[in-house]
């Protein structure tokens, strides 16, 4: 892929980040910051499918940002042909990791299985 | 260990009437033998208009003549003679003592280059990079017929990329990038900038292919935009200014 597509990515991931965070803090407030993160609070936001999509979504968007931002940190610390590789599918596959186990602990809190 | 020494007053090519001298530390440094540099202590007489240049040739010629230095036409023209002048990238030829404002003036060999020798860097990875970019105008017409003008331009279109060709390859902003610092396969700001003098030229069509060649992991986007390579220039080019216009080809607001 090409490093200005990737950073296309990286700008609209951020922008969308942004964006998404805000609701999700701004839903804090719908019952009072400290209960809404009481447990039985945090739960029950897993029960509301449009919720729990924008909380997948946050996930992506950070993984992907996060990790792509990692890899440039990587990139610019030391050079070499198996180091950026490394670095480059090391990053990938992190990014890959996370957004499966916490697409597993979304989904499983959605179906109750706490 | 520092050694101080004076130049006698009948040898300085600078006259003794000026009241005035400075202790010139010059870096020495020879990577085939020495494990780390170490600075060597001089008091040079100035005057006003006194360049560093001149006070480091005064001790090449009264006190120590190995000293290495690049220099060659004194004026700012032939980008030899840059160098870290207490701290910052400056040409030492367009650097008076006087307006260092300092009674020390410690002078370092450049950042970001290997050392050959004392002062002296090496530029093969500048101009490998610069080359790297087709420095030069790309047509499909690219000869001129006997029978055929020149290529005309107005004002407005020189004006795109004027200010860009003054660069005189002297290495002072690749010098004062951080990200020079620490990533070595970056293509630098003098390179991007000379990307740019060609892209904003109107009778150039090689965009797409210098576009393609600083797109890549070690190209245009890991500049993170501190802007010293601009406040370094003793040419006034603003290789920052045009860094953030070629991305703007990259990102789709400019064609």
């Amino acid at each position: 892929m090409k490093e200005s597509t990737i950073m296309k990515i990286h700008y609209g991931t951020a922008l969308a980040s942004v964006g998404l965070v805000a609701v999700h803090i701004l839903m804090r407030l719908t019952t009072g910051f400290a209960d809404s993160l009481s447990y039985e609070n945090v739960l029950a936001n897993y029960q509301s499918v449009p919720y729990v999509i924008m909380l997948e979504l946050i996930l992506i968007l950070l993984a992907v940002h996060g990790f792509n931002g990692l890899r440039v940190i990587l990139l610019e610390l030391k050079q070499g042909r198996v180091y950026e590789k490394a670095v480059s599918y090391g990053s990938m596959v992190g990014m890959i990791v996370l957004i499966g186990y916490g697409s597993r602990t979304i989904i499983m809190t959605n179906m109750g299985m706490t | 260990m520092a050694q101080v020494s004076s130049i006698a007053d009948e040898q300085a090519s600078t006259p003794l009437s000026s009241p005035k001298s400075i202790v010139l530390r010059i870096s020495k440094f020879n990577p085939k033998s020495d494990e780390s540099s170490k600075f060597m202590e001089f008091t040079v007489p100035y005057q006003k208009w006194t360049t560093v240049l001149e006070a480091i040739l005064d001790v090449k010629k009264h006190f120590d003549h190995s000293v290495a230095v690049r220099y060659s036409c004194r004026q700012a023209t032939c980008g030899s003679c840059g160098m870290m002048i207490n701290g910052k990238p400056k040409l030492a030829c367009f650097t008076k003592i006087s307006e260092l404002d300092s009674d020390v003036v410690t002078v370092e060999p450049m950042n970001n280059f290997p050392v050959i020798r004392d002062l002296t860097v090496g530029f093969e990875k500048l101009f490998e990079k610069h080359q790297k970019i087709q420095p030069y105008l790309i047509r499909d017409d690219s000869e001129l017929e006997s029978d055929e003008r020149e290529f005309l331009q107005s004002p407005q279109e020189v004006e795109q990329y004027i200010q860009f060709a003054n660069c005189i390859k002297c290495g002072l902003c690749n010098s004062a990038c951080p990200t020079m610092a620490t990533d070595s396969s970056f293509v630098g700001p003098q390179a991007l900038a000379q990307a740019y003098r060609y892209v904003a030229d109107s009778r150039d069509k090689g965009k797409d292919s210098r576009l393609n060649i600083i797109d890549e992991s070690h190209g245009i986007w890991r500049c993170h935009f501190a802007g010293s390579c601009s406040q370094v220039c003793p040419k006034g080019v603003d290789p920052a200014m045009g860094i953030q216009f070629l991305r703007g080809y990259l990102l789709g607001f400019r064609s």
